[in-house]
C-alpha cells in the first residue's frame, strides 16, 4: 500500500469538460500523480461502485465531484462519496450551481420526456414507450435510476467541504487547489476557494461612466478592443462574476457569461445582474425602460442565471406557473398542496 | 378540509421618509385595511435589493409590495427612479420563473398618502388572494419517491455480481 | 457565543392592549431563539418603563434589545438612549411597529396578535444581526447661507449676525425686502409696510456680520451639515460697487424706460438701469443688459458719462464665489397665481381686472399712480370695486389648498379703497379666514366701516352688459348663498386675490439645496407639526412662505426659528452625524464603477491608483442605493445589511414556512447509508 494520497474523481450532471480541465494541468499532472492515488474516476478507471462501498468511511482523501444530482444514481453516488471521503470538493460550475443542467429547472421531467422521446423530428416511438425507473422484463426485474424534476447541486444534496467553481475551473486554479489542499492551507470548511472580488479586477479594459440606451446581442456590434463591454451595451457579467479566469472571455472581445458564478458573500447571482443593469440603464421614462429591457434581454433567466439556475434563490421555474394557474378555477379555501 | 379563506403572507419594503410614514399615518388616522402587509422599513425605496424579493418570494410570501416616494420627490433626490428601473427588470425575470407580475408591485405614497396607501394595499390583498397561494418551496420538492430510489440503488449493488479485488 | 435578546411589548394603554392579545405575545417572543427575557408593560415610553429596561440589560446581560410598540419615528430615539444609558449600544436596538401598523388599524383580534408575532419574530431574528455603532462627529462651519432677502430671510440674518455669526445673505434681485417692499400697508395694524421693513433693510445692510449678496443666484452645493460648499453667482451689475454713491444720477439720466414687470407688477415703468424702489438696499444700481441701449446696439453710455465718481464699468463680468457654510436656511418665498389661467375672470382680456399686486402697487404713495387708486386709463376714479377672493386657491381645478393670507388681504384693500375714494366696495368670498391675533375684529372694522361682503364664489367677470345700468361697467357674476339667489353687481374696478404659489423654479432650488418638494411645490419639513423649518436633510431648514402660504408675522417666527436652530449647532460646536452610511470593501471591489453614478449627493469617489471605488461617510446619507447595486456584492450598508434584512425577511415569515418545505439538505447531511 503506497503513502500516498487518495483521490477520487466522480462525474454526475456534467460534460465531461472538468476532466478535461484536470488535464490541461499539463506537466503539473505528474505532480498530482506523485502526491495521490486515483482510487475511483468513472471517466478514465474501471473501479466499480461496489468497491467504493466496501471501503471504510473517510477511506478517500480528497474527492473531487463535478456534476449537478439530477437522478437518484447521482445523489446516491453523492451520499456514498460523502461518506467514504475526508474533503468532498464541489469542483466546477456543474457541481457548484448547477450549470447548464441546471437550466433543466425550467422546465420538468415529463416535458423534458416527451420533447426527447416523443417530439423531435426523427424519433419514432409509436408505443410512446419512455424509460420508467422499474420494470419486469422476460422474468427480470429491472431498475433504472429515478429521473428528477429538479436539478440540484452538490451542496443542496450532502454536506460539501469546498467549491471550486468555473466552468470548467481554469487549470491554474485547480493546481492553486492542489497546492492548498497539500499544504493544509485551506480556508473554512464550505468555503469557496477562489477569489474575492469579481472579473472587472482582472479584465484590462478601461471603465467609466456606464450610461446605456440599447442592450446589444453579440452578433450586433464589433466592439471596441479597449473599453469596457458593458459599456458599449453588450450584456458582460464581467461586474458580477467571480474573478479566476483571467477575463479570457472579455480579452478577446465576447461578453463574459458568468461560469464562475456570483462573488464572496452573494447569495443569488441574478439579484446582482438585475441590479448592475438596472444602474446602468439610462432612463427615467417606465415605457422607456420596459422596451429597452424587453428588446435588448429576451431571456431573462437564460442570461441572469445561465450558471447558477439551480443555486440561486428561486431554484428554478414554477411547476405550474401562474399564467396556467389562473384558468384553473380557484375557490377561496386553504389549499391543499 | 376546512373551509377557510386563504390570507396572503405580503412582505412589504417601506422607505422611511414617505411610504412607512404614510402607513404610520393610516395608523393615527385609524383607516383599517388589510393586515396581510408585512412591513419591513429601508431608509429608501432605492435600497430594495433584487435578492430581498427573491428571498420573500422563495420563503413563502405569496406577494411582495414596495412603496417609495413619488418620482421627483424622494428624499435622496432621484433614487426612486433606480427602483423603478430595478423592479421592471424583476418583473421581466419573474414572469420568466412562472410567477405572475401581479404578485410583486411597486407603489408611490407620499406620507400625506395614508388613504392611497391602504387602497393599494387591499386592492394587491385582494388580488394576491385571487391568484391564490405561492408556496414557492414546493417547486423544488419532490415527490416521495427519490429517497427510496437512493437507498434502492444500494441493494442493487449489493446483488448485482461481485468484484474480487 | 450566543445573543441574549430582551423582547418589550408595549400596551400603550389600551391603544395596542386593546386588540393585541399583548399576555399571549409576550410568553410566545419567550419561546423564540436565544430570547431570555419577554416582558410586558403598560407604558414602556415612560420613564418607569425605560427604567425597566435598562435594569434587565444590566441584570440580565442582555445583549439586544426589541421593543414592539409605536412607530418607531416616535420613539426609536427614546429607546436607543434607554439602551446607551445603560450601557448598551443603542443600534443594538430594533422596534417592531405594532400600533400604528397593527393595532390601530386591524379589526380582528386573532388576526392581529398573529400578525404582531410576525413582526416580533422578523425584529429578533434581525436584531441579532445588528452590529455597534458610533455616530461621526463633525465640526460645523459658524457661517450660513441664507437665501432669500425677503422678510423671513432678512429675519433670520439679523438673528445670526446680532449673535455674532457670519452670514452671506444671497438675494435674486438687485435689492432685498421681497414682496413685502411692493406694499403699502400691511394687515391688521395697517402699518405702512416700508416703514416697518426699511429699518431692517437698512440694519442688515450695515451689520458687520452680514455679507450682502444681491443679484446674485445660487448656483451649486456639495457637502453636508457642518460643511457645505456652496457657488454662488454673483451677476454682472455693471456697476462698481465699493465706487457708487447711489446719488441716482444716472437713472435719472438714462433715456431707456422699460416697464417694471417685476417690482412694480407690470403697472410701471423702470429705466435700463435702475433700483427696484427707492429704498432699495443696496442703493447700488443695476444695468438690466436686455434693456439697455448700449448692450442692444452699441450706443449710448450716457450713465457712464455723467456718474461723477465714475462707477459704471460696461465690462464688469458675472463673478463666482465658492463660500464655505455650515448650515444653509432657504427664504425663497412665493411667486402670484397668474389670474390668465382664470380666463373667465378676464384678467388680461378686460382692462379693469387688476391682480392684487397690481393693486398694492397702485395703493402704494411711491408706486406708479402716487398712491390715487384709479383705473387703467390713469385717471377715472372707480365708484364700485369688488374684491374676488379665492382666485386659483381651494380649487380643484388650480390649487387646492388655502392660501391662508388673502382675506386679510382683502380686508386691508377694501379699507384702503374705502380710505383714498368714495367708492362702494364688495368682496365676494367662500368663508372669511380671519383667524390669527386682531384680524376677527379687523374684519368687525370693516364690516361696520360699511364694505359689502357676498358669500358666493364669482363664477365670471364680464363686460357683456345684459341690462342699461351695466353698460360700461364690469359686472361680476356670482351666486349669494346667503340669500339664495344669483347676481350681477355691476362695478367699475376688480382685484383678483390670487393664490399664492411656490418660486417657479423653487423644485430646482430645492434639489440643489437637497431637498424636496411636496406635490404642490412647497418645500417638505421635517414633521409638519413639530419641526417645521427643518428639513429631511441636515443643515438646511426653510423659512417664509417657501414653506407654505403664511402671512408676514409668521414668516418672521420662522426667520427667527431657523436661525436659532442655526445658533445651537454653532454654538455647540460639532454635530454627531449617524453612522448609517455605505462602505465599500476595497478588497471586494473590483473597480466595475457601475456605482460612481449613483450617487445624488457625489459621495462615491474612484481612486485611479487603487482601481477601486470609496465612499466618503461625510457626503453619504445611508439611502442604500448603492449597497443595492453592487454587483460584486461588495457594498455594505450599516444598520440595514443585507444580512440584517434577509433574516428580518426570514423572521416575518416564520409561518410560511410550513406546508411545502422540502427534504432540506440539513436533513440529507445526516442521512447515512447503511453501507457494508
Amino acid at each position: 500500500m503506497s503513502d500516498k494520497g487518495r483521490l477520487a474523481i466522480y462525474w454526475a450532471a456534467s460534460c465531461g469538460g472538468c476532466e478535461i480541465s484536470i488535464l490541461a494541468l499539463n506537466e503539473k499532472i505528474l505532480d498530482v500523480a506523485n502526491a495521490f492515488d486515483i482510487v475511483f474516476c468513472p471517466c478514465i478507471m474501471d473501479t466499480k461502485a461496489r468497491d467504493v462501498e466496501k471501503w471504510p468511511d473517510r477511506h478517500i482523501d480528497v474527492c473531487l465531484f463535478n456534476g449537478g444530482i439530477r437522478t437518484s444514481e447521482q445523489e446516491y453516488m453523492a451520499r456514498l462519496l460523502r461518506q467514504k471521503s475526508k474533503v468532498l470538493v464541489a469542483f466546477g460550475s456543474c457541481a457548484c450551481e448547477g450549470c447548464i443542467p441546471g437550466l433543466a429547472n425550467l422546465t420538468r421531467r415529463q416535458e423534458i420526456f416527451e420533447t426527447v422521446y416523443f417530439e423531435t423530428a426523427s424519433t419514432e416511438n409509436a408505443g410512446r414507450v419512455i424509460p420508467l425507473p422499474e420494470t419486469l422484463s422476460n422474468g427480470f426485474h429491472l431498475v433504472l435510476p429515478v429521473f428528477y424534476d429538479t436539478v440540484r447541486t452538490l451542496g443542496q444534496t450532502v454536506a460539501v467541504d469546498y467549491y471550486l467553481p468555473g466552468c470548467p475551473p481554469e487549470a491554474p486554479r485547480i493546481w492553486d487547489a492542489v497546492v492548498a489542499i497539500l499544504e493544509g492551507k485551506l480556508p473554512a470548511p464550505g468555503s469557496v476557494i477562489g477569489a474575492e472580488t469579481t472579473c472587472c479586477d482582472e479584465c484590462p479594459r478601461t471603465r467609466g461612466e456606464k450610461k446605456i440606451k440599447a442592450f446589444k446581442r453579440t452578433w450586433q456590434i464589433i466592439p471596441d478592443a479597449d473599453t469596457c463591454l458593458l459599456e458599449q451595451g453588450l450584456l458582460c457579467c464581467g461586474p458580477v462574476t467571480r474573478a479566476g479566469c483571467g477575463a479570457r472571455c472579455p480579452e478577446v472581445n465576447s461578453p463574459c457569461i458568468g461560469c464562475y458564478g456570483p462573488n464572496v458573500g452573494v447569495e443569488d447571482f441574478g439579484a446582482r445582474m438585475i441590479a448592475a443593469l438596472a444602474s446602468v440603464i439610462d432612463s427615467n421614462d417606465p415605457d422607456e425602460i420596459d422596451r429597452i429591457i424587453r428588446e435588448g434581454i429576451p431571456d431573462p433567466v437564460g442570461t441572469f442565471y445561465r450558471f447558477s439556475l439551480a443555486n440561486s434563490l428561486m431554484r428554478r421555474g414554477a411547476l405550474v406557473p401562474d399564467a396556467e394557474r389562473l384558468e384553473l378555477p380557484r375557490p377561496k379555501i386553504a389549499a391543499q398542496a | 378540509m376546512q373551509r377557510e379563506i386563504y390570507e396572503p403572507k405580503i412582505i412589504g419594503f417601506f422607505c422611511n421618509w414617505c411610504s412607512y410614514r404614510a402607513a404610520d399615518g393610516a395608523g393615527t388616522a385609524r383607516i383599517k385595511h388589510s393586515p396581510n402587509v408585512r412591513v419591513i422599513r429601508l431608509m429608501c425605496s432605492g435600497r430594495v435589493d433584487p435578492v430581498f424579493v427573491l428571498k420573500a418570494l422563495s420563503l413563502g410570501a405569496d406577494g411582495v409590495l414596495i412603496a417609495g416616494c413619488h418620482p421627483g420627490e424622494c428624499h435622496y433626490i432621484e433614487q426612486n427612479y433606480k427602483t423603478m428601473r430595478r423592479f421592471a427588470l424583476l418583473k421581466h425575470t419573474l414572469r420568466a420563473f412562472g410567477i405572475s407580475e401581479r404578485r410583486v408591485r411597486l407603489v408611490w405614497a407620499s406620507a400625506a398618502e395614508a388613504s392611497q396607501l391602504t387602497e393599494a394595499i387591499n386592492e394587491l390583498v385582494e388580488d394576491i388572494r385571487t391568484l391564490g397561494p405561492l408556496r414557492w418551496p414546493a417547486n423544488w420538492a419532490e415527490d416521495d419517491g427519490h429517497l427510496p430510489a437512493v437507498d434502492r440503488i444500494l441493494l442493487e449493488h449489493q446483488s448485482a455480481m461481485e468484484i474480487g479485488r | 457565543m450566543a445573543e441574549r435578546v430582551g423582547v418589550y411589548v408595549c400596551h400603550c394603554g389600551s391603544n395596542i392592549a386593546g386588540v393585541v392579545d399583548v399576555a399571549e405575545i409576550t410568553r410566545w417572543a419567550g419561546t423564540l431563539e436565544d430570547v431570555v427575557v419577554s416582558r410586558e408593560y403598560k407604558f414602556l415610553c415612560s420613564s418607569l418603563g425605560q427604567a425597566m429596561i435598562a435594569d434587565d440589560i444590566r441584570g440580565e446581560r442582555l445583549t439586544r434589545i426589541v421593543v414592539a410598540a409605536c412607530s418607531p419615528h416616535l420613539h426609536e430615539k427614546t429607546f436607543r438612549r434607554a439602551c446607551a444609558n445603560a450601557g448598551l449600544n443603542p443600534f443594538l436596538l430594533q422596534m417592531a411597529n405594532i400600533r400604528e401598523h397593527v393595532s390601530w388599524v386591524t379589526k380582528e383580534k386573532q388576526t392581529a396578535t398573529d400578525k404582531v408575532k410576525a413582526l416580533v419574530a422578523g425584529a429578533v431574528a434581525r436584531v441579532k444581526r445588528h452590529c455597534p455603532l458610533e455616530p461621526m462627529p463633525v465640526k460645523v462651519n459658524p457661517h450660513t447661507l441664507v437665501l432669500g432677502g425677503g422678510i423671513a430671510g432678512i429675519q433670520a440674518a439679523l438673528e445670526l449676525g446680532d449673535a455674532g455669526y457670519p452670514v452671506y445673505l444671497v438675494e435674486r434681485e438687485p435689492s432685498i425686502g421681497g414682496h413685502m417692499a411692493q406694499y403699502d400697508k400691511t394687515f391688521p395694524t395697517l402699518d405702512c409696510a416700508a416703514c416697518i421693513l426699511t429699518p431692517k433693510m437698512s440694519e442688515v445692510g450695515q451689520h458687520e456680520n452680514i455679507k450682502l449678496l444681491t443679484y446674485s443666484e445660487l448656483e451649486e452645493v456639495s457637502g453636508s451639515i457642518g460643511n457645505f460648499k456652496v457657488r454662488i453667482r454673483r451677476k454682472a451689475r455693471y456697476v462698481r460697487e465699493d465706487v457708487c454713491t447711489g446719488c441716482g444720477l444716472c437713472i435719472e439720466k438714462c433715456p431707456r424706460k422699460v416697464v417694471d414687470e417685476v417690482f412694480e407688477a407690470g403697472m410701471g415703468y423702470r429705466k435700463a438701469i435702475y433700483t427696484p424702489f427707492p429704498q432699495a438696499v443696496p442703493k447700488i444700481p443695476v444695468i438690466d443688459r436686455g434693456s439697455c441701449i448700449w448692450f442692444e446696439r452699441g450706443k449710448c453710455r450716457v450713465c457712464e458719462k455723467l456718474c461723477p465718481p465714475s462707477a459704471i464699468a460696461f465690462d464688469q463680468q458675472d463673478e463666482i464665489l465658492e463660500l464655505e457654510v455650515g448650515n444653509i436656511i432657504l427664504a425663497t418665498g412665493w411667486d402670484l397665481f397668474d389670474c390668465r389661467r382664470i380666463p373667465q375672470y378676464g384678467y388680461g382680456r378686460l382692462a379693469n381686472v387688476f391682480t392684487s399686486l397690481e393693486f398694492e402697487r397702485m395703493c402704494n404713495a411711491s408706486g406708479p399712480t402716487g398712491g390715487r387708486i384709479v383705473l387703467r386709463d390713469g385717471v377715472t376714479v372707480p365708484q364700485s370695486v369688488c374684491i374676488v377672493h379665492c382666485v386659483g386657491s381651494r380649487d380643484a381645478n388650480y390649487n387646492t389648498y388655502c392660501s391662508g393670507i388673502c382675506c386679510m388681504l382683502s380686508l386691508k384693500l377694501g379699507h384702503l379703497v374705502m380710505e383714498k375714494t368714495e367708492a362702494k366696495v364688495y368682496a365676494c368670498y367662500i368663508d372669511m379666514r380671519p383667524n390669527k391675533k386682531d384680524y376677527e375684529e379687523f374684519y368687525w372694522r370693516l364690516l361696520d366701516g360699511g364694505m359689502l361682503f357676498v358669500r358666493g364664489k364669482v363664477a365670471e367677470v364680464t363686460d357683456m352688459a345684459r341690462l342699461p345700468q351695466e353698460e360700461g361697467k364690469l359686472i361680476v357674476q356670482v351666486e349669494d348663498t346667503l340669500l339664495g339667489k344669483q347676481r350681477r353687481i355691476p362695478v367699475d374696478m376688480v382685484v383678483l386675490m390670487g393664490a399664492i404659489e411656490p418660486r417657479r423654479d423653487a423644485r430646482e432650488t430645492g434639489l440643489k439645496a437637497g431637498i424636496s418638494c411636496s406635490m404642490a411645490g412647497w418645500y417638505i419639513e421635517r414633521h409638519v407639526k413639530l419641526d417645521p423649518v427643518a428639513t429631511m436633510t441636515e443643515g438646511v431648514f426653510i423659512a417664509g412662505a417657501c414653506h407654505g402660504p403664511k402671512d408676514i408675522p409668521d414668516s418672521v417666527a420662522q426667520g427667527a426659528a431657523a436661525a436659532a436652530r442655526v445658533q445651537g449647532m454653532i454654538t455647540k460646536g460639532t454635530v454627531m452625524i449617524e453612522p448609517v452610511v455605505a462602505s465599500i470593501s476595497a478588497d471586494n471591489c473590483s473597480g466595475c464603477r457601475i456605482c460612481n453614478n449613483l450617487c445624488p449627493f457625489n459621495a462615491i469617489d474612484f481612486l485611479t491608483e487603487e482601481k477601486v471605488s470609496k465612499v466618503n461617510p461625510a457626503l453619504c446619507k445611508g439611502c442604500g442605493t448603492c449597497v443595492a447595486a453592487c454587483p460584486a456584492g461588495a457594498i455594505t450598508g450599516a444598520h440595514f445589511s443585507n444580512d440584517q434584512v434577509g433574516a428580518e425577511i426570514e423572521g416575518l415569515l416564520w409561518d410560511a414556512h410550513g406546508d411545502g418545505q422540502p427534504a432540506m439538505a440539513e436533513d440529507a447531511l445526516t442521512l447515512e447509508l447503511a453501507v457494508s
